[in-house]
């Protein structure tokens, strides 16, 4: 992964020596490294490790502290992101047809029409989520996996070449989990780079080639399977989340320059 | 009964005056007021209310009774405590509830403190108070021009609008809209108080806003409906109010209100959402 382009395409996104944080303290610590086009990448660690991190500033809802991130070309436009905790009003009186159809917004901004081809897509989204009869129900009437399948469907709509998803499958029952999981591969079949954030490893070893082992900093990142290894899993586990009130700066660039 | 109806209004042409603001006012203040409380600040209607008082005082203590000066200052001060409090809130040290209440505690003690400093005014108290049965032409174009940029606005913005209420967001990761709605939106709020406060006072307005809104809820399942239900409840409102306070003598800007809270407590009581009645003759459930 961090060798570089080997087939001579640019990577999706790279990050060059990047540092994340919050009031000066880092959560993600000096990353570097590319994801490559087209990847299914799961990003695991433990709590606090800076996996929910690293995506807001993917999505540039966060500033770096220091270093930066490559986009090599895609604009915010490119990137869909299903956050870990929404914000969304689950009260409000809209159909499921119309939240689904919000992800057209890229088309359709802020006054264009719906026609019948992207009512049609929107069909078509809400058929591939398995909620078509639920269609004309207010959202606040779904279950929270049903939901969560509204999330997927407008995600499907937005079309986007990366998708940025963190923790997708919580309070989410199996047999959604497999529904979703096939929109994953079928978005990975189509060449978007996947990024998701998990915690459940046996999912991830069946259905993510590529795993990012954070832990503030990487601990691990390349193929799945030797990525997550006992030795590797054992290290994440005994990661300290606690902030320490009284670091002193780092000197982490200093060092490395002057070696 | 049907003259009792129509012959105020045929009759006397302070009363079609009135009708014709209360129209334009309920036009454009519910649909307001409707996306009030989707944004879950029905309160802040109340608190911004407040605040346009002072900036109107102000105008008013420096040209006397000028619709433009009061108008003005009321849209001012609106506006200075509106976005000073949006800005703080967005430093997220606090909420913007929290932000806004601060600064329109600030803006009504100014008010007050400066109306105290200079005498009060029966003058000055009618208009707090508003006076629908004494709109004029100024007034009237005001109030009615008001209306109409608000449901230009209002359409160009709403689906934006709908986003930045049900899912933030998912707005600012696909646009730029979410800042700009907000703002708007904002001046929106308080240039409709403006309008209403020259027809129902400063506080009442803030009853024509959000009434019918909040009751429009046990009627509607879809933003759209609410909006149209918040309108006709709001005009119905309106005009029987202007009946019976001319009927039976009594304040007009109160009785609009009132009516307008009879519309809520029917809506609570027989609202096919959730309306009480509804609750006491269950209905069978459906298989599926």
């Amino acid at each position: 992964m961090k060798t570089g382009h080997v087939d001579g395409a640019l990577p999706a996104v790279s990050f060059e020596n990047l540092t994340l944080g919050y009031d000066r303290h880092p959560a993600v610590h000096h990353i570097t490294g590319d994801i490559p086009r087209g990847a299914l990448l799961a990003i695991v660690g433990s709590n606090g490790a800076g996996k929910s991190t690293l995506l807001k500033a993917l999505v540039g809802e966060l500033k770096p502290l220091s270093g930066r991130i490559d986009y090599h070309g895609h604009h915010r436009n490119d990137i869909a992101y299903l956050p870990q905790v929404v914000e969304i009003d689950r009260s409000f009186p809209i159909s499921v047809f119309d939240c689904v159809a919000m992800g057209l917004w890229r088309e359709i901004g802020a006054s264009g029409g719906i026609d019948g081809a992207c009512a049609a897509r929107v069909a078509g989204a809400l058929e591939a989520v398995h909620l078509t009869a639920l269609a004309n129900r207010p959202v606040g009437a779904l279950s929270g996996g049903q939901f969560q399948r509204v999330l997927f469907a407008r995600l499907l709509l937005q079309d986007a070449k990366i998708i940025l998803l963190d923790e997708p499958f919580r309070a989410v029952d199996a047999k959604t989990i497999i529904d979703l999981i096939g929109l994953i591969e079928r978005w990975h079949a189509e060449g978007r780079t996947v990024v998701a954030v998990l915690h459940d490893i046996d999912l991830v070893r069946r259905h993510f080639p590529q795993t990012l082992l954070l832990a503030r900093e990487v601990l691990a990142w390349g193929d799945t399977p030797a990525v997550l290894t006992p030795v590797n899993l054992d290290r994440s586990r005994r990661f300290n989340e606690g902030v320490d009130e009284h670091a002193t700066v780092c000197h982490h660039d200093e060092a490395r320059e002057t070696a | 009964m049907i003259d009792a109806l129509l012959e105020p209004f045929t009759e006397f042409a302070f009363m079609r005056r009135a009708l014709v603001g209360s129209l334009a006012i309920s036009m454009t203040a519910p649909p307001i007021g409707v996306f009030l409380m989707l944004r879950r600040m029905s309160l802040m209607g109340d608190a911004m209310g407040h605040a346009i008082l002072p900036g109107a005082a102000i105008g008013y203590l420096l040209a006397g009774l000028s619709l433009f000066a009061m108008s003005l200052g009321g849209f001012a001060a609106g506006l200075a405590v509106a976005l000073a409090a949006g800005l703080v809130a967005r430093s997220r040290v606090i909420r913007e509830d929290a932000s806004l209440a601060g600064f329109y505690l600030l803006s009504l003690a100014l008010g007050v403190f400066l109306v105290s400093v200079h005498g009060t005014n029966v003058d000055l108290l009618h208009v707090l108070f508003g006076s629908v049965l004494a709109l004029d032409d100024a007034a009237l174009l005001l109030v009615a021009g008001i209306a109409t940029v608000s449901l230009l606005t209002l359409a160009a913005l709403y689906r934006p609008l709908v986003l930045e209420c049900f899912d933030p967001h998912f707005l600012r990761s696909v646009s730029r809209w979410s800042s700009p709605t907000h703002l708007i939106f904002l001046v929106l709020v308080v240039l409709n108080l403006v309008a209403g406060f020259q027809a129902l006072g400063t506080l009442m307005a803030v009853g024509i806003m959000l009434l019918p809104a909040v009751s429009s809820r046990f009627w509607a399942d879809s933003a759209g409906a609410m909006i149209a239900v918040a309108i006709v409840a709001a005009f119905v409102s309106s005009v029987a109010g202007l009946l019976i306070s001319y009927h039976y003598s009594v304040p007009t800007g109160p009785t609009v209100i009132l009516a307008c809270g009879a519309f809520y407590l029917f809506s609570m009581f027989a609202g096919r959402r959730g309306g009480a009645l509804w609750g006491l003759m269950p209905r069978k459930h459906l298989e599926a």
